[in-house]
């Protein structure tokens, strides 16, 4: 290892002093939402299950998805899979060399935010 | 190589190509049931098992539900290893996250594997 590399900085000193770059904040909102659908999938997959089983375990799935809890609890996962999924198409498009430079970055993270809220009210609206 | 115990393949590259491939499937399948839905705005309990009773359907619904699992499985190491900083604890939680997908893939194929 470098013995000459740069003496670790505190956490808490790096919260303080610097300001989080557009860039930042999507790629964080891809990591909370990607969070929020791993602990999700057993919902899903609950959902599912009770779809397919019979028509009475599909009625209990759309009476879930009505309630309070319910509803918000989806309508928190299609805008979370919504973002997850422009955001990564995103990234593969910078895998490929396509909007790596700063600028077009700050760009397409601005827009990708755009269109994580458009979807988020989308689906506001599709559930309510 | 002790210290990529938790990771999903062998090595860094490996598990950068899985997470770029499982990506692609999940999109793909993400944007199908998306537009499946809002094509079906009331949609009914048959025609839903309709959906999934096909053969073809039912097998890339599988293969997407393995994608997820890997894709979850990289994804959370790539988190955990930035923001856990203690091996131990770090290691519980992988270990955490890896039972939690095992169980998501067994309880998945249950449900789609003999529909």
């Amino acid at each position: 290892m470098n013995k000459k590399r740069p003496a670790n900085i505190d956490v808490r000193t790096i919260i303080r002093t610097i300001k989080l770059p557009v860039t930042a904040i999507a790629s964080l909102l891809h990591r909370i939402t990607g969070i929020f659908l791993f602990l999700s999938i057993p919902m899903i997959l609950w959902m599912l299950s009770n779809t397919l089983e019979s028509s009475s375990g599909f009625v209990r799935v759309v009476e879930f998805a009505s309630s309070g809890l319910g509803s918000l609890l989806v309508w928190g996962i299609l805008s979370s899979l919504s973002y997850h999924l422009v955001a990564g198409i995103r990234h593969l498009g910078m895998d490929m060399g396509i909007g790596e430079s700063l600028e077009v970055g700050s760009i397409t993270s601005k827009l990708v935010i755009v269109i994580g809220v458009v979807s988020a009210i989308f689906w506001g609206v599709w559930i309510w | 190589m002790v210290k990529m115990a938790t990771s999903f393949g062998r090595s860094g590259l490996h598990d950068w190509v899985m997470q770029r491939i499982s990506a692609v499937l999940l999109a793909a399948f993400t944007i199908y049931i998306f537009s499946f839905m809002l094509k079906n705005q009331s949609l009914t309990h048959d025609a839903w098992v309709v959906l999934f009773h096909n053969e073809f359907f039912r097998v890339l619904s599988i293969m997407t539900l393995v994608a997820l699992v890997v894709h979850a499985w990289i994804g959370l190491w790539t988190v955990a290893t930035d923001y856990i900083k203690s091996t131990g604890l770090r290691f519980v939680f992988q270990a955490g996250v890896m039972l939690f997908v095992l169980g998501d893939l067994i309880w998945g194929v249950r449900i789609l594997w003999g529909l």
